[in-house]
This record gives structure tokens, C-alpha cells and sequence, in this order.
């Protein structure tokens, strides 16, 4: 399904985005291929029960042999039988920064993963293309370090205490005006994880009696949050906006199921950037919706905040829309700030409301203070406040190499799902086989992936996916690109039936590309 | 049409309901500079009696340059979870330091806090499933239990008698249904020193209950990690207890190690399920390595000078002893405890009005040169509400005098307010 939206002059910009259908072959041969995986896998189980196989998994102590069992045996059969035989594509242990290239430590298994031992060596110089290093501020040296060097000796490593009670130091008080800023909102309000910032705050959001109208494709984190928060949660389907729309106009006019009532309140929780798929939301959309019905907007721009807009202020600056239409603005500073924590922006009711009643503010432990000021050097560099135009080249840098890597993939072949200016590239591999393979041939060569399969992704849909960054120079692109045009002809990746014509040279402009069709 | 109306007539509620002005949860107090044992709030240089600084790591000038060492090498942040490059050597050494400070098998870490007991608990305990917790348990688990979806029996807080009533009622209900009960896991739930009452747990008839009713135990020991015990390896150090007993210690590092974090230690066969079902630990960047270098190196300090737990534990014993007979308000909490709370003796019958004397009161010795706060709950949120209190916390670096000097501070205060 290709999508080229004009829509009404809602966008200013076309929109370019494409999921292109699995084809048949490949789906039936990768239902084969799992369907054999667990053939084999009773095959094993019932070896291991039998005792002819050793068992390798830690057991259960000998006192407690009699209580419950911990586990389901079925519940760890995917992860004893699939998981376990390419478990060394995860958790790779690096020892340097994890910038745009990286020192991986080697390691090495004799039985099959069961185990692994570090052989002591180094692997120097990986291309990483796994970590969420988007504007590149993931360094060990420059004016974000020096800064961060110089708080840590003044302030220390830790807070001890919480925000409410003796926790909030100037520099948070700092940050967050800095923050609010940056994204154009009156007011905001830190928090030290990402995570926790969606499943603590939606509950102070909306309670019982309450509508949260959820993308299928949220993070884990904001479906806790409205777990958590005991609102009735509707999904609808991805990105699309005629499924919100009739979510929207059934809530308003059916009520709450049985008794009818009006709902209290209606929040529609969607990312900016989905980091499994590479679309982007489709906010002018969204926003128009929302006004319509008068429900209320929680965008979640833990990818998107940093790493889109021309001015690296995040998807309401990619469509250049403007940031009060949206009533909660969260995200994240751990992907293109190189720090760690989450942030909420909104109104000054709203952040008042959060500093009095976030689970956050009364129970956790505030951001560690070299962190913050890591942060607030990273805001000033993107904003340019700091006199140099490193920002601004960083930001141009990515949107660059996005659409460069993103056409040349293309080009060669492959499934590449997602919007065209999202920095998250996913490449479809699909069979379980690949999966391992592809992480195993792409370190051989020096770079470094991500591969994702069941349970992130629906089950057939396994995918690497490439996070690009304003680090990464042309010359590494081109090394990544030829590595991988190997191993996709090594591994008959090249799935795509719809090629791009080739460019004969290829500019780095603001043009939008024209599709040819096979 | 009809529906067109509907729509047009629709209003919902505000977003968030205006907050008060004078909340006393909205004004924070701002520190400038560290929060160490000398702390400038709101501009006043006082001594530092609010912050979880236990062992005085905070300003600690080893832990802060292992941290600088670690700024250097790695820069800040991770930029990615554990599974995806998130993982760095400094990781895999701090779990294994923990594992063999706690002289357990292996250990896990998290980024933060608050969201170590939250995802461990459901980890383990799914719907259909049954937990014992004790009434006082702090929010975190409060959040862990509710985000687990399992079958929540709160029993009178450290009443054991009480806990043996629930088990055995659970038992008469297993032999209605043994196909169901076999497949019901059962957890108890508590804490090693209550956050909201200073009290221990009665770990030795929890163990003993433990092995006769077949129910498994998780033991949150944030506050008694780095103070409890001999060495500071916690509650089980203190009652002699074998660690293989308690099946899942969890623990935040924000409290004695002065870093950020959390991290749970037990079994291989328990943690290591973690590693891939819990969400705080799958979904979310990896901790720092800075931190997580202050936290190994606030951990060497703990092993190296065992004799600090020994003063800590005389330092509370001390200021327990100063404060009682305070007219107007009570001592809650162990004597060995680090972090008391003080209530009102009588209450005036409205929270809020507990809660304005109670400022008073600290204000009154905020103005005087110690640094105090009120212990600060979500009164809607919380399943068991405690009455509002002050929070005091002893810390390694407060001299004799100072608690002398805190304690009187605090008669002349409760004296002048409350009477």
C-alpha cells in the first residue's frame, strides 16, 4: 500500500509512506519454517524430559521442588526453543561510547548459546547502526562532556530524595524552562525515565469513566500507562485516521458500554515516530479529529523529538504545526539528547497539576544532575543558543542521510517499510532463519544491527531495523550499504517487487522523489 | 442529524482540574547546589536531615571521580535498551559485584528506582495468581501489584497472626479446588525497614510460614540495603538468615549507594526471567554508566569500611533516644532505623490541618538551620494512607552535636507550634 497525501492542504509537504504487502511465497515459506522450529522443538522437550538430552536451563531449588511451579512450562517453550538459538544477535556487551562507530566485546558460546564466555578480545569499530544516537551527542569529549564533567564534580552522582521532598535542585528547576522552550509549550516537567514517565503520568491523566483511544501499535510503555490508569482503552488500527475517526464519533454518541453516561474524557495516545514500523503519525489529521470531537491529545515523541523538523523540534515542527493544538506533549531525552529521562509539556495548569498529583513527583528519586546538564548543553546546541551552528548541521545531516539511505535501499531491493524522512529504516527479513543469520553475517563484516522478531513483531513480519544518525559520515553509509547489498544477495533478501530507477548521481536535495512502477 | 447533536453537545471535563495555589505539594523547595550533608535551600544554608544520604556517598570525592573516569570513556547516556547495545561492561561488572556482595547467584539492574519492584512483580505474579502484602508497603509495589492484575489480600502491617489467618483461609479455599490451586503461584510481599513506618519485618516467622504454607517470598529492601547487618547486606544479614530462603531481593540504589537505580538479586533461575518479561528492563534505555560506575564504587567503599553500618546504627539509636518526649509528637520507627517519621500525637481530626501544623514545625527548624520535609504521599492513590508525619534521616556525616543541636531544635519548634 503506497500512500501520497495531499490531503485538503492539511500537509504542507507530501507525505510518503509505504508498507509494502508480504509476498505469498515468502509468507508460506516463513509459516514452513516456524512450523518446523517447533516441530523440533517438542522433539527436544520431550528428549530433555526423557533425560536423553542434558537439560541446560537453571532449575528450581530442592527445598521448594513442591511449591507451585514459577513457570508455565509452555510460557518458556518459544524462549527455550527459538530464542535460545540465536540469543547472541541481543544484549551484545560494548565497551566504548556508542556513537556512530563502537568497541564490542567479544563473545563466544560452545553449546550452542546455552552459555557464553568472553574470549577477552575487542572487536574495534563497528558501524553502529543499532543505538539511538540521532543528533550524535552520544560523545565522550566536547562541550556537552566538559559540561556534564563539571556539574558531576559539584553536584555528585545521585539525588536522594525525591521531587516533592528535598529533591528539586536549580538545575531541574533549569531544565525544565529550558525544555519548554525548545518545544514552544508554556511550561514542563523532567522526569528520570522515559518509561515511567508514560505509565505514571497517564494514570494522573484519566481514572475510571475516562476513553483512551490507543494506536495498535503504542509502546509498552503507554499501554501500561493506561492499563494502569483503569480507563477504558479502544484501539484502532495503525496510523489510520477513518478507524480514529469512528472510534471517535461511536464514543461520543453510544456513551460509556452499559450505563450509557457521557464519557468523562477522551485521550488519544500516539507517537511521533514508531519505532518497529518507521511511520510517522499523521498529526494534522489527528488534530483536525480532535478539534472535531473535543478530545484530548497525548503525543509520545520518544523517536521523533530531536530527529525530525527543520529544526530539530519534532514532529509538530515536520508538519509545522503549532504545539498548544497538542495537549501533552511527552518524550524522551535518552534517544536524540544522549542522556537519559523523560519530559512532559503542556499548559501551566496541566504541569501544575503533574508536579502535584504525578506518581513521579511524590515516590522517585529526581534526574541525577550530571545527566541534566548533559541535557540542557544538548537542547542549547540543538536551539543554537550556544553560538555555534552545530545543531542545525546536525539536524540537516540526519534528514541527508535518512533519504540517502532510505532510496539507495530501495533501489537495491529490499522491503523497507516506514515513512521516507523517518530516521528508523525497519528491512523486512521475515524467515526465522534469517533473522540470526543477517546479525551474525553483518557483524562478520563490522556493523552492527538490531534484529527484531516475534514477540515485538507480528509474527511472520521479522525485521531488522537500522537507526541512522547525524554521526554517521557518507563514507560509513556507503560501507554499511555495500555490506548489507552482500548480505541481502547472500541471504536473497531482495524481496521488493517494485524497484526505484537508480538516480545517475545522486544530490543531497529537498526534492521529492518520483515513483516508478515495474 | 441526531448524531450530529450528540457531538455538538457533547462537553468534556477539563483535562486536568485547576490545582490550589497554596497546595503544599506544588511549592517544591528549591536546593541550589549538591544535596549533601550542608544543603542551601530556598537560599538558607542548613544541615541536611531530608536526603537518603545513609553512608554520606553523595559528596564522596572516590565515587565522584570513578563516575568522571566513566564520563570519559563513555560520555552519558546509553542511547539504546539492554537488548540493543545498551548492554556496556560496567552492566555485566556491577551485576556481578551485586550478586556477590549479596552473596546470591546473579543479579539484575534497573535505570531506576521506582520501576524495580514495579516490573518485578509482574514478571512473576500474573492474573489468577494470589499476593500476601503487608498493609504499609510503599507505592511502587502498590503500582507492581496493580500492574500484575493478581488477586491482592492485604494483611495488618507485621502481623503475623493476621498473615497466618489470610494463608490459612487461601488453604480451606485450595482443597474446594485442588486442579486450580495447583497451577495458583502464591507470593508474600514486604519490605525489610517500612519506608512509611520505620518499622522491621518479622523475617524468621515469614520464613517459617513460608515453608509451611508453600508460598514464595519477595523482599524489598530499599531502605535496609547498606544498613541493616554487620556488613550492610541487609535484612537477611541481620536475622542470620540463609539468602536461598527469600526468593527475590529487590532494591533501589538511590538510597545507601547514593547512584541512581535499582536492582534485584536471587537465583538464576528467577532472575534471569527478568531479563526478557520485565518491561521496566526490555523497554527501557539501560542505567548511565557513570552511575552505574559510582554505584561500584560506592559499593567498594561499603566493603572496605564495615564499621560505618556500626556507627550509622549508634548515630540512630542516638537521635531515637533524643527525640522522644517531644510534647505533641511521636517517635515512629525502629531505633535502628535511619529514617523516622514524627506524628502527631493527637490529631486536630482533618489531614489538611495536620498537615499545615506540620509545616509550621518545619518550617520553624528550616529557619533555624536544619533542613527537614514532611513525608509526602498521593492521598488519593495510596491504598493505606499514613497519617502525615515529618521525615527525619540520619546520615554517616551528622555529628554528635548536630543531632543534639536537631533534636532540641524540634522541642523549642513542637513546643512553640503546638501549644
Amino acid at each position: 500500500i503506497n500512500h501520497i497525501v495531499h490531503n485538503g492542504g492539511l500537509y504542507k509537504r507530501p507525505f510518503n509512506e509505504a508498507f509494502e504487502e508480504t509476498p505469498m511465497l515468502v509468507a508460506v515459506l516463513t509459516y514452513v519454517g516456524y512450523g518446523v522450529l517447533t516441530l523440533f522443538g517438542y522433539l527436544r522437550d520431550f528428549m530433555r524430559q526423557w533425560k536423553i538430552e542434558k537439560c541446560q536451563n537453571a532449575t528450581e531449588r530442592e527445598e521448594q521442588k513442591d511449591f507451585v511451579p514459577l513457570y508455565q512450562d509452555f510460557e518458556n517453550f518459544y524462549n527455550r526453543n527459538l530464542y535460545m538459538r540465536i540469543r547472541d544477535s541481543w544484549n551484545r556487551p560494548i565497551c566504548s561510547v556508542p556513537g556512530a562507530k563502537v568497541d564490542m566485546m567479544e563473545r563466544v558460546s560452545h553449546d550452542y548459546n546455552w552459555t557464553f564466555t568472553y574470549t577477552g578480545r575487542v572487536i574495534k569499530d563497528i558501524i553502529n547502526m543499532g543505538s539511538y544516537n540521532y543528533l550524535g551527542f552520544a560523545q565522550k569529549t566536547g562541550a556537552c562532556q566538559e559540561a556534564a564533567s563539571k556539574v558531576l564534580s559539584q553536584y555528585g552522582a545521585g539525588v536522594c530524595s525525591t521531587r516533592q521532598e528535598m529533591g528539586n535542585l536549580d538545575k531541574h528547576e533549569e531544565l525544565e524552562k529550558l525544555v519548554a522552550r525548545f518545544l514552544g509549550v508554556e511550561s514542563a516537567m523532567a522526569y528520570g525515565m522515559g518509561f515511567a514517565t508514560n505509565s505514571m503520568n497517564i494514570p494522573a491523566l484519566v481514572g475510571k469513566g475516562c476513553l483512551i483511544l490507543s494506536d495498535e501499535l503504542n509502546h509498552a510503555s503507554l499501554v501500561l500507562g493506561a492499563r494502569l490508569s483503569g480507563a477504558t482503552i479502544r484501539i484502532f488500527k495503525h496510523n489510520n485516521m477513518q478507524s480514529l475517526e469512528k472510534l471517535l464519533k461511536d464514543a461520543i454518541v453510544h456513551g460509556q458500554p452499559r450505563t450509557r453516561r457521557p464519557w468523562k474524557k477522551i485521550l488519544i495516545l500516539v507517537e511521533g515516530i514508531y519505532s518497529m514500523e518507521g511511520s510517522i503519525v499523521r498529526l494534522p489529521e489527528v488534530i483536525a479529529l480532535k478539534k472535531k470531537y473535543k478530545s484530548y491529545l497525548y503525543l509520545d515523541e520518544a523517536h521523533s523529538i530531536g530527529a525530525l523538523g527543520p529544526s530539530g523540534r519534532g514532529v509538530v515542527d515536520y508538519f509545522g504545526l503549532n504545539p498548544e493544538d497538542v495537549d501533552v506533549m511527552m518524550g524522551t531525552f535518552t534517544k536524540s539528547f544522549g542522556a537519559a529521562g523523560g519530559y512532559i509539556g503542556g499548559k501551566k495548569e496541566l504541569i501544575d497539576y503533574l508536579r502535584t498529583y504525578s506518581h513521579s513527583a511524590a515516590y522517585a528519586t529526581s534526574m541525577s544532575p550530571p545527566v541534566v546538564e548533559q541535557i540542557i548543553t544538548s537542547v542549547k546546541c540543538i536551539m543554537g543558543e550556544d553560538g555555534t551552528t552545530i545543531g542545525e548541521a546536525r539536524v540537516q545531516q540526519l534528514a541527508e542521510n535518512t533519504r540517502y539511505f532510505r532510496r539507495r535501499l530501495k533501489e537495491m531491493g529490499f522491503i523497507i517499510y516506514g515513512n521516507e524522512d523517518s530516521p528508523v529504516v525497519p528491512l523486512m527479513l521475515y524467515m526465522p532463519a534469517k533473522i540470526g543469520a543477517f546479525g551474525r553475517e553483518m557483524l562478520k563484516r563490522n556493523i552492527g544491527v538490531v534484529v527484531v522478531g516475534f514477540p515485538a513483531t507480528p509474527i511472520i513480519e521479522s525485521r531488522a531495523r537500522f537507526c541512522l544518525s547525524a554521526a554517521h559520515t557518507k563514507e560509513m553509509l556507503d560501507t554499511a550499504l555495500k555490506e548489507i547489498n552482500e548480505v541481502g544477495d547472500l541471504l536473497q533478501l531482495k524481496y521488493s517487487r517494485r524497484r526505484l530507477v537508480p538516480l545517475l548521481d545522486r544530490p543531497f536535495d529537498e526534492t521529492t522523489y518520483e515513483e516508478t512502477e515495474d | 442529524q441526531e448524531k450530529e447533536e450528540l457531538i455538538e453537545e457533547w462537553q468534556p471535563e477539563p483535562l486536568v482540574p485547576p490545582v490550589p495555589k497554596d497546595h503544599p505539594a506544588l511549592n517544591y523547595n528549591i536546593v541550589s547546589g549538591p544535596p549533601t550533608h550542608i544543603i542551601t535551600v530556598n537560599g538558607k544554608e542548613c544541615i541536611n536531615f531530608a536526603s537518603f544520604n545513609f553512608l554520606g556517598l553523595l559528596n564522596n570525592e572516590k565515587v565522584k571521580s570513578a563516575a568522571q573516569a566513566s564520563l570519559k570513556k563513555y560520555g552519558v547516556g546509553t542511547c539504546g535498551p539492554r537488548g540493543f547495545y545498551g548492554t556496556f561492561d560496567v552492566h555485566l561488572e556491577l551485576e556481578e559485584r551485586l550478586a556477590k556482595f549479596m552473596r546470591t547467584e546473579e543479579a539484575i539492574i534497573y535505570s531506576y528506582g521506582f520501576a524495580t519492584i514495579a516490573s518485578a512483580i509482574p514478571a512473576y505474579s500474573k492474573r489468577g495468581d494470589i499476593v500476601f502484602v503487608d498493609e504499609a508497603a510503599c507505592f511502587a509495589i502498590q503500582k507492581g501489584l496493580q500492574a500484575s492484575r493478581s488477586n491482592i489480600k492485604l494483611f495488618k502491617h507485621n502481623d503475623m497472626a493476621d498473615l497466618e489467618r489470610l494463608l490459612k483461609e487461601q488453604e480451606t479455599e485450595d482443597q474446594k479446588n485442588p486442579r486450580k490451586a495447583r497451577v495458583t503461584r502464591r507470593f508474600i510481599v514486604v519490605e525489610g525497614l517500612y519506608m512509611n513506618t520505620g518499622d522491621i519485618c518479622p523475617l524468621p516467622e515469614l520464613i517459617k510460614l513460608k515453608y509451611k504454607y508453600k508460598v514464595r517470598i519477595f523482599l524489598e529492601e530499599s531502605l535496609s540495603f547498606g544498613v541493616l547487618g554487620p556488613h550492610g547486606r541487609g535484612i537477611t544479614e541481620h536475622f542470620g538468615i540463609n539468602i536461598d530462603d527469600i526468593d527475590l531481593i529487590s532494591a533501589n540504589m538511590e538510597n545507601s549507594l547514593a547512584s541512581i537505580g535499582g536492582f534485584c538479586c536471587g537465583r538464576s533461575f528467577i532472575i534471569d526471567h527478568q531479563r526478557l518479561s520485565g518491561q521496566g528492563y526490555c523497554f527501557s534505555a539501560s542505567l548511565p554508566p557513570l552511575l552505574a560506575a559510582a554505584a561500584i564504587e560506592a559499593l567498594n567503599i561499603m566493603e572496605d569500611n564495615p564499621d560505618i553500618f556500626q556507627t550509622l546504627r549508634a548515630k540512630c539509636e542516638r537521635i531515637h533516644k533524643a527525640l522522644q518526649g517531644i510534647s505533641g509528637l511521636k517517635v515512629v520507627g525502629e531505633s535502628f532505623s535511619p529514617a523516622l517519621h514524627l506524628q502527631l500525637k493527637e490529631s486536630s481530626g482533618s489531614r489538611e490541618n495536620d498537615v499545615k501544623l506540620l509545616k509550621r514545625v518545619v518550617d520553624y527548624c528550616m529557619n533555624s538551620g536544619i533542613a527537614l520535609t514532611q513525608a509526602r504521599y498521593l492521598e488519593k492513590e495510596e491504598k493505606c494512607l499514613p497519617p502525615p508525619s515529618i521525615r527525619v534521616v540520619i546520615t554517616v556525616e551528622q555529628t554528635e552535636q548536630e543531632l543534639d543541636k536537631a533534636a532540641s531544635l524540634l522541642k523549642e519548634a513542637a513546643q512553640s507550634v503546638l501549644n
